[in-house]
This record gives C-alpha cells, sequence and structure tokens, in this order.
C-alpha cells in the first residue's frame, strides 16, 4: 500500500512499528499495526474500548512484548508519560513536590515554576492523595513536562475531567509543544476536542482503520461506522453515502443514503432498521450516486466499491493520503 | 565489649532493623505482606537442607527464601488469584519445613529457636552475616530507591522513564530473601514479616514523603528492637516476640494519634 505521508526525507520517527502483533493469550489485541510519530507532529488514537489503544501505548513504552513485528525507538528517545490514572496506595506518602522529582531530581524553584505552569500553584507541599481529578492530572502533565520529553504519551488524560477542565488541559498541551517542540501522542475518548487539537488521527480497532488529517479520518466512513454520526456535526450530510456496510449488520450508519446529493438535513425517523437500510445501501451503491466524494481519497473509494461481509468490524484500511497535506 | 551477649544481641537486632524497615514500606505500598511470609516460611525447609547438608543455616534459608520468592513472581499472574497462590505457597512451605526437620533423628535442633528467633545466642560470626547482610539489602534499596519508587507507583510510568518494574521487582525479591536470612537468628520465621511490616504502618501517619516514611520506620524499629531486649531481660520473657509486641504497641499508638488528629482536624474545619 502506497504511503504518501511525509515521505521520510530528513525525518526521522521517534517511535515506528512496523506490522506490529500483540496477541494476549488467543485473543489478537493489536494486528499488523504501522504507526510512527515523528518529531513535534501531534497524534492522537481513537478508537472503541478494546480496540487495543491502550496496548498499542504500552507497547510503544515498552511494557508488552509484540508476537510479531517491531518497535523502533529514536536512540536516546525521552518520553514523558501520563497515565490514565495513578492508584496511590494509601500507606504511601507522597507530597506534590516529591512527585514531582520522581526520576529525575528538580530543584524547589523548578518545581514551583512548573506547578505554576501547569495551573496548579502552591500545591507543592499538599499530599498527592487530596489533590483533585482535575489538579492530579495538571501534576501528572507538569512532571511529564519536567523530564524535557521528546515524546509526550498521553492516555485518556482527561478521563476525569468536565468539558472546559479537558478543552484547558488540551490548550495546555498545544502550549507545551509550541514551548518545547515536543512530540505529542494521546489517547482520546474526547473526539471533539482531539480533532481540534490533532496534527493526525489513527483510528483504531485492533488494527489501523484509518488515519490522517482530522477532517479527512472524521469523514471516513469506517471512523463513522465505529463513533456514529453525533460526533461530527458540522460535517456536509453528503459525504453520509459512505455510511454504509454490505454485510447487513446493524451497525450505525445509512439512513442518510437518501439525502445523498442534496446536502440537507432530513429525519427518517424510523428508517433506523438495519434490514431497510440494507436494500437501501444496495441502492447506493450504484455506478454514481452522483454524489461528489469530497475529501475522501480514492482508496477510500475504491474499499467502499467492493462488498466486505468476511471483514468482522467493518473496519478496512484506509491509505493514509490524509498526511499529503 | 562483644563479650557481652546483651551487647550482641542489641547489635544484632538493630542490624536487622536497619534492612528490615525501610523494605518493609515497599513491601507494604506493594502490599507484598503475604510474599514476605512466604519467603520466610520457606525459610524453615531452607534450614533443614542446610543442617541436613552441614551448610551454614544463613546459605540455606537464603538459597530457599529466593526460590520460592522466584517461583510466586513467576506463578504470579497465572490464573491464581495473588493470595490464594501466595497462602497455598506460605503456609506448604512452612508445613514440609516443618517435616523435613522431623526427619534429622540425628540432629538435634531446637525448632523453637528458628522460628521464633533466638537473639540471646548471637554469635560474633553471626553478627558478622546480619551485619553484612543489612549492608547489602541497605545499599541495594538505597541505590534503587528512585526506580523502585517508580515502579511501585505505576509500572508505565517506570517503563517510560527507562526503568525496566521487572527488573526492580527482581531486586526487591532478592532483597527480601537476605533479610529473611538474616532476620531468622533475632526473629524467627513466624514474625520476619512483623519486623517488615508494623514498623513502616507505624510510621505512616507522621510521614510525608517516602523517604521519611523509611526514616521514621528505622527509627521506630530500632527503638523497639532496644526497648524489646530491656523488656525481655527485664520480665524474662521471650527476646524475639517482646521485640515484635512493642513494635505492634508503638504502632496502636500511632493509630490512635492519628485518629485524635484527624477527628481533631475534622472538627476546627466543621
Amino acid at each position: 500500500m502506497p504511503r504518501l505521508r511525509r515521505a521520510g526525507v530528513g525525518v526521522t520517527a521517534l517511535v515506528e512499528t512496523k506490522g506490529l502483533s500483540v496477541r494476549y493469550g488467543g485473543a489478537t489485541a493489536l494486528d499488523r499495526v504501522d504507526f510512527r510519530i515523528d518529531r513535534g507532529e501531534i497524534v492522537t488514537i481513537v478508537g472503541p474500548n478494546g480496540s487495543g489503544k491502550s496496548t498499542l501505548l504500552r507497547a510503544l513504552l515498552g511494557g508488552v512484548r509484540p508476537s510479531a513485528g517491531s518497535i523502533c525507538r529514536a536512540p536516546d528517545l525521552r518520553i514523558g508519560y501520563v497515565p490514565q490514572r495513578l492508584v496511590l496506595d494509601p500507606t504511601l506518602p507522597l507530597t506534590v513536590t516529591r512527585f514531582l522529582s520522581l526520576s529525575r531530581r528538580v530543584t524547589r524553584g523548578a518545581a514551583r515554576a512548573a506547578l505554576e505552569t501547569a495551573g496548579v500553584p502552591g500545591t507543592g507541599s499538599r499530599q498527592m492523595s487530596q489533590l483533585s481529578g482535575g489538579q492530579f492530572q495538571r501534576v501528572m502533565l507538569a512532571r511529564a513536562i519536567l523530564e524535557t520529553p521528546d515524546l509526550l504519551i498521553l492516555d485518556e488524560a482527561t478521563a476525569g475531567l468536565d468539558q472546559p477542565g479537558s478543552a484547558a488541559f488540551y490548550r495546555r498541551i498545544e502550549e507545551v509543544r509550541a514551548e518545547t517542540g515536543c512530540a505529542v501522542l494521546m489517547v482520546s475518548h474526547d473526539l471533539h476536542v482531539v480533532m481540534s487539537a490533532s496534527d493526525r488521527v489513527v483510528c483504531l480497532n485492533g488494527h489501523v482503520c484509518c488515519e490522517g488529517a482530522p477532517d479527512v479520518v472524521a469523514e471516513a466512513p469506517v471512523y463513522r461506522a465505529l463513533f456514529g454520526e453525533g460526533t461530527q456535526g458540522a460535517l456536509a450530510l453528503y459525504r453520509h453515502r459512505h455510511d454504509h456496510r454490505h454485510d447487513g449488520r446493524d451497525t450505525p450508519h445509512s439512513h442518510d443514503g437518501h439525502t445523498h446529493g442534496r446536502g440537507r438535513p432530513h429525519d427518517h425517523g424510523q428508517g433506523d432498521q438495519g434490514q431497510d437500510d440494507h436494500g437501501q445501501a444496495h441502492r447506493d451503491d450504484g455506478p454514481d450516486g452522483g454524489v461528489p466524494a469530497a475529501a475522501i481519497s480514492s482508496a477510500t473509494r475504491d474499499g467502499e466499491g467492493a462488498p466486505r461481509s468476511g471483514d468482522p468490524d467493518g473496519c478496512r484500511r484506509v491509505a493514509a493520503a490524509g498526511k499529503v497535506s | 565489649m562483644l563479650d557481652d551477649f546483651m551487647v550482641r544481641a542489641t547489635l544484632a537486632g538493630v542490624g536487622t532493623v536497619l534492612a528490615a524497615a525501610p523494605l518493609g514500606c515497599f513491601v507494604v505500598w506493594r502490599r507484598m505482606a503475604y510474599f514476605g511470609d512466604a519467603t520466610a516460611h520457606a525459610a524453615i525447609l531452607g534450614i533443614a537442607l542446610s543442617l541436613a547438608l552441614s551448610l551454614p543455616i544463613f546459605a540455606g534459608a537464603l538459597v530457599v527464601s529466593l526460590v520460592m520468592a522466584t517461583i510466586v513472581a513467576l506463578l504470579s499472574g497465572r490464573g491464581y488469584a495473588m493470595d490464594t497462590l501466595l497462602g497455598v505457597m506460605a503456609h506448604s512451605a512452612l508445613a514440609f519445613g516443618l517435616v523435613a526437620v522431623s526427619f534429622l533423628t540425628n540432629i538435634r535442633i531446637d525448632l523453637m529457636a528458628y522460628l521464633f528467633g533466638d537473639i540471646l545466642a548471637v554469635s560474633r560470626a553471626d553478627l558478622g552475616v546480619i551485619w553484612g547482610g543489612a549492608a547489602m539489602v541497605l545499599g541495594l534499596v538505597a541505590w534503587r530507591w528512585s526506580a523502585l519508587l517508580t515502579s511501585t507507583l505505576n509500572p508505565d510510568l517506570a517503563r517510560a522513564a527507562g526503568i525496566d518494574p521487572k527488573r526492580e521487582q527482581l531486586v526487591l525479591t532478592l532483597a527480601l530473601a537476605i533479610v529473611v536470612a538474616v532476620a531468622i537468628k533475632v526473629v524467627g520465621v513466624l514474625l520476619i514479616t512483623a519486623m517488615l511490616i508494623v514498623p513502616a504502618a507505624a510510621a505512616r501517619p507522621f510521614s510525608r514523603t517516602p523517604e521519611a516514611m523509611a526514616v521514621i520506620a528505622t527509627i521506630a524499629a530500632a527503638g523497639a528492637a532496644c526497648g524489646g531486649l530491656w523488656t525481655s531481660y527485664r520480665f524474662d520473657t521471650p527476646t524475639g516476640p517482646t521485640i515484635v509486641c512493642i513494635i505492634a504497641v508503638l504502632f496502636c499508638l500511632s493509630a490512635m494519634v492519628s485518629g485524635l488528629r484527624s477527628s481533631f482536624t475534622a472538627r476546627s474545619e466543621g
């Protein structure tokens, strides 16, 4: 499959996987994943529960042994990691300042400055266990930044935060990237925020379903099949025509088939049933729906043309055309 | 000076405590109390083997404890809950050890001395072993402190910082086996876990950082070792158990103080 993404001239990947597969017992968590992140990039991995997002992160950190494929890290790569949550055993006393010095000693002044920048000034002498969820995440981010990482990895770092809180958190991450030039790799459920904050989005469901610039991925049918339609309200409706599957399963999809070409919102009420959609879908498959495929890459369209009843999750590769820009 | 058995006993007690208390903090933080038990109980089997083969007790106990700790570490995460696994291992090791000891008909051994320690009978050679072992454990824990702490907090956090959590687990396992081998003479295999856990638990309410907790635990345990020796001398009680009793009393006091303090804080805030 042709890869158009930054043809590798002068760019060395910070981390790169090739054909990475991970199996837990008999179950395949990751299946031939090719992934790379370059210096200064903000990349987000999205995917439903159990799609292997966390497994991929842990593999990149070195905590999971691949059953096939390779993981290649840049030499002397410094990683700053913000875990999804940190379970502090109540028997372990830990002040915020001490936590900031966890794996690398920092001076009191540096710690104070880091807390100020992170938006949690004056918390240095408090116990980690006394912090609120938002403060805790900010402190973890501050610690990760103090490591002066080349690559900042955030695993659902805003899981416990409310909307404004996580928006502020992501703004802070963009600032950090601007200040330090580090690459940022995030796993997230906050699709709206993530989409606006990332350079590139990788949609994962055991394998890489599609990847590319946020708006391209958001329009990709495989992405929409996984996340439904409600996630990108601003999209032109005629692009929804790709939103169907050919195996008759009741995945979110499809009543938008009617609207194509007209681009007007159109409520189908009860048209939401599998059978109905199925029929509808085939009609759409005609040689020409009369519909501009807009930003969807040709690879996507090719993929759409052929029924894929064998594909269990409705996912398939979309060429990484999104990164051409 | 070392001719006085009380001086030797005091030195033995303090030496053991120096190794056990800081390590005990990690045992508490990582919830490895039962792990300590399994390792300690396996030492009885080691003692029986060393007596049968005329090897030094210390060596036999160390080797069997290490083997036990490694087996437990390998078996964990393979279908059994950790506490079930450790419960099985700890008590079967003890039972096998006791049975093995009973085969040694031609050697008269004082089983009680191994089960509960015999600190008053510590020789100069024992002292050398105890302080040598303690120095090794202290050195190991101090050297790996930061890495151990990071992997205790979160294994992925450790990996991101270039630390291998499995290696740190191995360091702890090794240190634990050494402490067990060292402490047999002092408190015996049945009470070693107490020397690890109780001082750390008593130190918790007064600590704001991990380092403070380790230091406070060590001081408390050293005080308890000396106090226990004196009490046992004064009231003619078994020394090892008396030391543990003193630490337990310290723990109760600490828990009471922390309870009072938090209810006071609650009242002044409410």
